[in-house]
């Protein structure tokens, strides 16, 4: 998931005692699966989460285009080089649509991003992780693009309408991320021993970070109930953890590389495999800022805002004189 | 002033559509580079043959307490959805 710890406000959930009339109607229409949308009525907090989680999700696209641009200008062939391009600037676009619709509850990127610089908003655990050969780059496509479409899926019917169609537009693209991911790996772990190894090597260390991305297990993750009653989150962290680990092992399988975890099994009576819980404490010491790329990632993304400002005010300026040289001239 | 750019909403008409769909928003400074950013971003896969934007401070919308006087007494004028006339058989397909 590129939302994580997202905190409602709130802890507990109304019953419809205590809900006034407008609450009332609000939960109704949730329940009945009418989608809300920006100019309707909401609770404060819902509109709050939902800007926490978009926006962190928007932060976690863009984000996530530097550990993959770490190896643009080092991909081995020219074909890879060029798919590689092709998904950053996907990503991208994801950031954009999901930006837009955050947008839609009142606040604006430019104070999001600032948000996000000042370190009052977060993003998604995973990119703090180093991208260290090119095996990697295939994971990340695979495993955290793969894990990213079961969290999206079930985003497509979340309640805000705005946020559910960017959901719908995003996971078509996704989808091509994670085969491309997957195909990269392939052909690694099909190739020379020294390939093979790369891919083994890279799975057995992004396995666990692409499990943290669903966030923590449900006992723990005392917000979602409210998240989950408002429909913000269709499924649990849980089940959408055990539905990723239950499509990935096959693929696994199939690549003939070993499994990233001693007790991965499958479980006849639960009908799902059995795994290994990731280190928690891992988790929530990397989405406190101590994961090992955090600092140099913030690093480079306040940078490039501070060092584009003088671009981003000239076109402005120019857009500007632009417009009142039209007004002079009508 | 502030120095954000402003926000356009973005409409497209696809290969075969007959009218521009709105698919989307972003910020740009200027309606050209608006039209630039929209081609790259949400046309990139064939989606479209023709772009709109429009900055989002010239949209008036409706507000969604006016749904009922809005959009409501159509349903009681039958005679807006005449579904009910008797085509005599001779006169064949109407």
């Amino acid at each position: 998931m590129y939302a994580q710890m997202i905190k409602t406000a709130r802890s507990g959930v109304k019953s419809r005692e205590e809900m006034s009339e407008q609450e009332r109607e609000f939960q109704d229409k949730v329940d009945n699966n009418i989608k809300i949308e920006p100019q309707d009525w909401m609770p404060d907090d819902y509109r709050a989460t939902l800007i926490r989680q978009m926006g962190q999700h928007a932060h976690s696209e863009v984000v996530g285009q530097l550990p993959e641009g770490n190896w643009i200008t080092r991909a081995p062939t020219l074909e890879r080089k060029a798919i590689l391009l092709a998904k950053v600037q996907d990503e991208a676009g994801h950031g954009l649509y999901l930006y837009s619709a955050a947008e839609t509850l009142g606040e604006t990127r430019d104070e999001l991003v600032n948000l996000l610089h000042e370190g009052k908003m977060k993003y998604s655990s995973i990119f703090n992780y180093p991208t260290l050969n090119w095996a990697d780059i295939g994971a990340v496509g695979w495993l955290v693009d793969g894990a990213a479409i079961v969290n999206q899926v079930a985003l497509q019917r979340t309640s805000y309408g705005p946020y559910s169609r960017a959901m719908i537009r995003i996971c078509k693209e996704e989808s091509f991320h994670a085969r491309q991911g997957y195909d990269a790996i392939r052909v690694l772990a099909q190739g020379s021993p020294e390939q093979k190894k790369m891919a083994q090597d890279a799975l057995n260390r992004l396995w666990f970070p692409a499990l943290m991305m669903f966030g923590p297990s449900d006992s723990e993750s005392v917000h979602s109930e409210q998240s989950m009653a408002w429909k913000i989150k269709v499924k649990s962290n849980d089940e959408l953890r055990q539905q990723f680990v239950d499509q990935t092992i096959p693929q696994i399988e199939y690549l003939g590389l070993d499994l990233p975890d001693p007790n991965i099994k499958w479980n006849e009576e639960r009908g799902h495999y059995d795994f290994s819980e990731p280190n928690w404490p891992e988790f929530f010491d990397v989405i406190k800022g101590n994961g090992p790329c955090n600092v140099d990632r913030m690093e480079k993304r306040v940078a490039a805002w501070e060092d584009g400002t003088w671009v981003r005010d000239g076109l402005l300026a120019h857009a500007r004189k632009k417009a009142a040289q039209k007004i002079a001239a009508e | 002033m502030k120095n954000e750019w402003p926000l356009w909403e973005v409409f497209i008409r696809g290969q075969h559509g007959l009218n521009h769909r709105h698919v989307g928003s972003l910020h740009a400074p200027d309606a050209e580079m608006a039209i630039k950013n929209a081609r790259d971003v949400y046309t990139r896969r064939n989606e479209g043959v023709s772009i709109w934007v429009v900055e989002a401070r010239h949209i008036a919308a409706s507000a969604p307490g006016d749904k009922g006087p809005l959009f409501d007494p159509s349903e009681s004028k039958i005679y807006r959805h005449p579904t009910f006339y008797d085509i005599p058989e001779e006169v064949g397909h109407m």
